[in-house]
Order: structure tokens, then sequence, then C-alpha cells
């Protein structure tokens, strides 16, 4: 059939530039470029491109730009060429669009409109360069109050305390399972997370067992799928994760698509090769919060109480009261994704269309625990679109003790956000299974990159927390007179909990 | 609560209830005592006991869960819910019913059960057996798994309810049909729907499949497949294998092993 489709990129190679060494056809996983051997020249096909820059970044003498296809149909604020493209696609294939990372939409990010705040004159900051900022990070349930005792002459901590984990910085690796991503970035993500002192999450898809060494740094996560869950996996992570729902996909499950499936993949999850992994939306024994709590117990059960157990939700309506369930069923750590939180596949629509923005999740979640005095019986990590330490900070003063990223790290490793990630055809070797391509993506210069985020993130979150005059984390968490807002209605503040500059 | 201790067996002391040990085989009253502290007790013996005792189950959840040594545990009275769940080696047998989610997420081990099991039976079940005498209920066999060797195998010696083997990646899963009458069939509906690996043996007439499976009949191998997992379901119930295997059986397997490949347009 002849597609109605045009070419979402145009790619314009300079021919005086280019060397024909043929890099490109090389790089390329869609096959875009190719080589005219009777005029010798490098000609595209515009169709398959999907701007992921692997050719830009890899031509030698950087002949290659990629446009957007200038021709445009006619304007329409309302049907936007998305829109029409989309239509197109459906008419011709009768499927649902399926897309990769997070929502695109131009729904607001609140971060953008939250300002921080620093001393001046009185309550001075404090210099990060010469004195300590604390930023480790204990995740897991606290007790209501501490006893202590006397014995010989110490003091010795009386109250038995709930299993932790202990993070160097509030940052973790998100949940990006192998499967969904390559086992160079797995390892990648472990690597890092061991070197920097902090967790990876494993995602649903299991966990090679040449990760296991890596174990203490890797919470491992439990869907409804229940891949790879055997119980060498629930023994060697550091914490257990439910996984409920996911932010780019609230209300639907797991889906990776049967091209991904390898032989490997297909071992590590006990599915048969190219089948599509289905990770069902609900998890089938678990209808509500005394379900949840039956399967918190029954992985506590399982680790012998030795380690958290986190429940993940995507972020939405009355995720405050779905929270103080979670609480009050045994969860230790929970998770909120947000509506910018990302997946290697999910039918566009609900991406684009389902859950709320993490920051109005985070605020009423933390201010519900609050209210209802549970708030220290659950550490909250959140997720969806974290970009910058920046986000972090507002993130932990709006209440979190943690955030997951995801997307960050992947950019961190390479990745360009084309949004293709089901096409198990990653051209940077992320989000792909193909051995060949997978290879692209080097474990240790991509672990160093991740480290080296960390520490850069690090490192501004201390300036950021020297200049409140902050010198611990803890004192940031849930300290929202730190934060302004900017350009917000009343409502918002007040969901936000935070004054408007210039109060 | 004595049942079958002699007065020369030794008391041990315990704060969880009472435990008695004699020549590798311990007994526990469980009258009364938290899972918690059942299951601490099952976790602490099943290193050094062959055989566990445990009389007077009520309801205590957990039991044999992420037990991973080979030993043999007799459980009276009623299991709650989630037995044998993440179990790795032993072998359970139930005197009595069981509750939901026996078997969730197993890796190996046996579980028999004399009487009926609840919901969610073998749920993502990934090696190991389960055979039940009687009926069982709804959402039975969903996500088992398998791969290679590890091939799960769940027999049902009754019927059971709807959602049957609901998106069954692998593994064997058998339904008797023993506790219908004469001219009555199975009730189930939706029986393996998502289906995308393993089979279904059923014995008797199914009422309504998943669009995603086809019944087939059997062949030689089939036959050659399911008489020791019969034999076996016999010996512990005392069935006759020749009468059981007199009867028709279906076979339910996938139109294919990827079900969904066709929802999506990119």
């Amino acid at each position: 059939m002849k597609s109605y489709v045009e070419p979402e990129f145009i790619i314009e190679r300079d021919n005086e530039k280019c060397t024909r060494c043929k890099v490109c056809i090389e790089q390329c996983t869609y096959g875009v470029h190719y080589y005219d051997p009777k005029n010798d020249i490098v000609r595209s096909r515009d169709e398959n491109c999907v701007n992921c820059h692997r050719c830009v970044v890899f031509c030698p003498t950087k002949a290659i730009t990629i446009k957007k296809n200038p021709t445009q149909y006619t304007e329409n604020w309302h049907w936007t060429r998305e829109a029409i493209t989309d239509i197109k696609k459906q008419a011709e294939t009768g499927g649902a669009i399926l897309t990769g990372m997070g929502c695109d939409k131009s729904y607001y990010t609140y971060w953008d409109r939250i300002l921080l705040n620093a001393s001046q004159v009185t309550n001075p900051s404090i210099d990060p360069l010469r004195e300590p900022i604390e930023l480790r990070t204990y995740l897991g349930a606290k007790p209501d109050k501490l006893e202590l005792e006397m014995e010989n002459g110490d003091v010795v901590l009386k109250t038995k305390l709930a299993p932790q984990l202990c993070a160097e910085t509030p940052i973790l690796f998100a949940a990006l399972s192998y499967g969904a991503v390559s086992f160079n970035a797995h390892l990648a993500l472990a690597r890092a997370a061991a070197e920097f002192g902090t967790f990876m999450n494993s995602g649903e898809g299991g966990l090679d067992k040449r990760l296991y060494k890596y174990g203490d740094h890797i919470i491992v996560q439990v869907a409804s799928g229940r891949f790879g869950v055997s119980p060498d996996y629930l023994n060697v992570g550091a914490a257990l994760e439910i996984k409920i729902g996911q932010g780019a996909k609230p209300g639907i499950g797991g889906h990776l698509p049967g091209e991904k499936v390898t032989q490997e993949i297909a071992q590590i999850r006990m599915i048969p090769v190219g089948t599509d992994a289905l990770s069902p939306a609900p998890h089938h024994d678990i209808y509500s919060i005394e379900d949840l709590r039956q399967l918190i117990y029954a992985l506590k059960e399982a680790t012998d109480y030795t380690k958290p157990v986190a429940v993940k939700i995507a972020a939405v309506h009355n995720s405050a009261a779905i929270a103080s369930g979670m609480v009050r069923a045994g969860a230790d750590i929970i998770v909120l994704d947000g509506v910018r939180g990302a997946t290697g596949a999910a039918p566009k629509v609900i991406r684009d269309n389902v859950g709320i923005p993490i920051e109005l999740a985070l605020a009423s979640v933390d201010q519900r625990l609050r209210d209802e005095g549970i708030r220290n019986k659950a550490s909250i990590i959140i997720s969806g679109g974290i970009r910058s330490s920046a986000d972090v900070v507002k993130a932990i003063a709006l209440g979190a003790d943690a955030v997951y990223i995801g997307t960050a790290a992947l950019v961190a490793m390479g990745c360009t956000l084309c949004q293709k990630c089901y096409t198990g055809k990653c051209p940077w070797g992320i989000a792909t299974t193909d051995p060949w391509i997978s290879k692209r993506l080097d474990p240790d210069v991509a672990a160093g990159r991740l480290v080296n985020l960390l520490r850069a993130w690090s490192l501004e979150i201390k300036e950021m927390m020297g200049g409140m005059g902050i010198n611990a984390i803890e004192s940031l968490r849930g300290n929202r007179e730190q934060l302004r807002g900017v350009g917000l209605t009343d409502t918002e503040l007040k969901i936000l909990g935070i004054k408007m500059a210039g109060e | 609560m004595d049942k079958g201790l002699s007065h020369k067996e030794q008391k041990q002391s315990s704060p969880l209830g009472s435990v008695v040990a004699n020549n590798g085989v311990i007994t526990i009253n469980a009258a009364d005592m938290n899972y918690r502290d059942l299951n601490f007790l099952l976790k602490s013996y099943s290193n050094s006991a062959k055989r566990i005792d445990i009389y007077n189950v009520n309801g205590q959840r957990y039991i044999g869960t992420n037990l991973k040594n080979n030993v043999e545990i007799h459980v009276y009275g009623t299991p709650g819910n989630d037995l044998a769940a993440f179990m790795d080696g032993p072998t359970i047998y139930v005197h009595g019913n069981a509750q939901d989610g026996v078997g969730n997420t197993m890796n190996s081990g046996k579980v028999i059960i004399y009487g009926r099991a609840g919901d969610v039976v073998g749920y993502a079940m990934r090696g190991g057996k389960i055979f039940i005498r009687d009926d069982v209920g709804y959402r039975v066999g969903i996500h088992m798994k398998e791969y290679g060797n590890q091939k799960p195998t769940l027999v049902i010696g009754g019927t059971a309810q709807d959602f049957l083997g609901e998106y069954m990646a692998g593994g064997i899963l058998v339904v008797l049909g023993l506790t219908l009458k004469d001219d009555e069939d199975h009730k189930a509906k939706f029986v393996g729907t998502g289906m995308h690996g393993g089979t279904i043996y059923v014995r008797g007439q199914v009422a309504h499949i998943g669009k995603e499976v086809k019944i087939m009949k059997l062949e030689r191998n089939d036959i050659a497949l399911l008489k020791p997992i019969i034999e076996e379901f016999c010996g512990y119930f005392n069935f006759d294998v020749n009468k059981i295997l007199t009867e028709e059986f279906k076979k339910l397997i996938p139109f294919s092993t990827r079900p969904y490949g066709r929802l999506y347009a990119q």
C-alpha cells in the first residue's frame, strides 16, 4: 500500500564535505543511508530517519544535517502535523500508535515555575568547598520515636530500626528492564551505582546473573508478569520493589515488543522467544490494599524482613489516598512516577494523556502522609522527567526523600530522545537487545559518564543547599519554605504548599 | 494437638508454641501462633529436619515461603494465603483445604493438597509441581512460565473457575474434572485468554475459551507426557489411572506465541 505519511525529517548532505567513507551507512540501524556507486554518492531514505543523530555525530567531516521536513500541511493550530500523521498511520495499519520515552506534550513543568531561596546577610550561606554538606540518604521506614538506654555507661539504641537503603546522594537510577535496555546498559547502571554508592533498579525483566555481584546496589523489581523473579533474584537485591504502575502508562501493563525478546531475554523472563512480554495492568493477585499487603509481606517473609519493600505507582488523580493505603499496607518506600515518566514502549495516547504531573502528586502525597501522622513510616522516591540537579533540590524541598532518574541516565549514556525505543534498533546501543548494536555501548565508558553525572549533580545540589544555609539533605526534605512559585494560580500554590514569589 | 506424639519425645522449650523433635521429625503445634513465628520456625528447622509436621494450622500465611531445602512438610488444618510462595525445593502435603495464592512464583518443589484450593494457584509458577485433589477457584495457573528444563506442572483433580491459564507462557496445566457429575461440563470461561506458551489439558468439555487458544486432540506424545503426571496424581489420591485416561482429553494451546503482535502501529 502506498503510504500517505510523509517523512518527518529530511537529511541534507553536503556533498563537498562528504568523503564517501560510508560511516553513516554503517552506523544507521534504520537503513536510511545508502551508497549509489554509479554516481559515487551517498543518498538517503528520509522516510526511515528517526532523528537519532547517530550519523551526525559519527560523520567525520560533519557533512550531515537533519532537518524537520519543511513541507508542512496548511497551518492549523488544532489539526497539528502529529494529529494528521497519526490518523494516516492508523488508517494504514489499524493499530494503536506505539511510542517510547516520556510524554512530550506542553503540559506545565511545575519545576520551571518554582524558584529556590538563598541566604543573604542573616542566616549566612555555607561554602560547600570548605564545609561538609551531607547528601547521604537513608530510605526505608523510620520509627515513631527513638528509645535509648544506658548500658555500661554508654547510650545504646533500644529501638529496632527497620531495614534501610543508604545512598550517598539522593539520586537513584530508575527501573529500566533488561530487555527494554541492553545488557551493557544494565551493566553500566549497576557499575555506576556501585561506584558512587547509590542504587539502580533492575526493572521488571529480571537480572542477569553477571550483575549479581552488584546486588548490594540493585533494587529488584517484581511486576505482574513476575519476569525473572527467582528465589536468587529476591535474595540478591538490596531492596524489593513491587511495580503497580508506571508514569508513562498508568493503568496499562508492561509490554516488551517481541522484536526485543531474544534467546537471552526469553531465558531470563521464561517466555517463548519472539513473544511480546506481557505484564498486564493488574497483578492478578492484587485487587485491594489488603491484597497489596499480602504481596508486600510475602516478599518480606521471603527475605526475612531484612530488606525494604518499595511499591511503585503512577501519579494519578487520587494518589494521596492510595499512597496512604500503601504505607498502611506495609510499604517501606513509596515510589511515585509522574506523567513525564518514560518507557521503552507504550501506546502514545496513554503516554500523553494519562496521569498527573509529579510535582503536584508529590506535594499532595507528602502532605497527606504528614496530616495522617504516617510520613515517617515510608520514604518517598519520585520519578518522571527529572532533568537537572535543580529539579532534584525542588523535589526534595517539596517532600521527596530521593529521586529516580531514567531518561537523564540514558541521555548520559548517549540517548537523544528519538522516542523509538520500542523498535529494538536503538542506534546508541541502549534500548536494544541486538548483540551487534549493543556492542556500541561500552559499559566502562557509559558507567564513567553516569558517575560523572551523579558527581556533577551532587556538587550542584551542595552548592544550592549551601546557598540556602542548609548543610544536610535531611533539613531540606519537605522544607517548602525554601520554595516560591511564579506564574501559578492560588489553587496550584495551595496544592504545592508553597508561597508566591514575593510573599 | 498431641497427635502421634509419644511420652518419650523430648519437648523443647520454645516461646513460640510447642516444638517437638524426634529422629529428624519436627512437630510444631501452630495453635494461636502468628505466621511470622511459624515461618521462622520452619526456616530454622528446615536446614536439619527431614520432615516437619505442623498441627492446628489455622490460616497462617506464607507457609513454606522461599524455603530452599528438600524437607517434607505436612500441614494439618487450613493454611492461609500464599502457601509455598517463591518456594524452592520442599514438598508440602496439605491435609485439608488450601486458600488463595498457593505456589505464587514457586521455583521448584511440590505441593500436594488433599482437598481444594482457592484463587490464583500457581501464579507465575516457574517450576515444580502442584497436585490438588479437588476444585480450585478463579485465575489459576496464570502467567505460568517455562524455559528449557524448568517446566512447572499444575494438576487439578476437580474443576476450575474462569480465567484458567490466562497469559500462560509455559508449563503444563491439567484439569481432570473428577468432581464433575457424569453429564456436567467445566464451567470456566475465558480459559487461556492471552496464552502464548505452555499447554492446558482438560478432561471433559470446556465451555468457553479465550480467542488466543485453539482446542486440539491429544496425540501419542501428549499421552506419553500426561500419563506419568496422572500416575503421580493417582498415587497421592488413590484414583485409578486407567479409568481417568479412558475419558477424552482436550488439549489447549495458543494459536501464536505472539498474540498481540499486530495491535500496534509505529
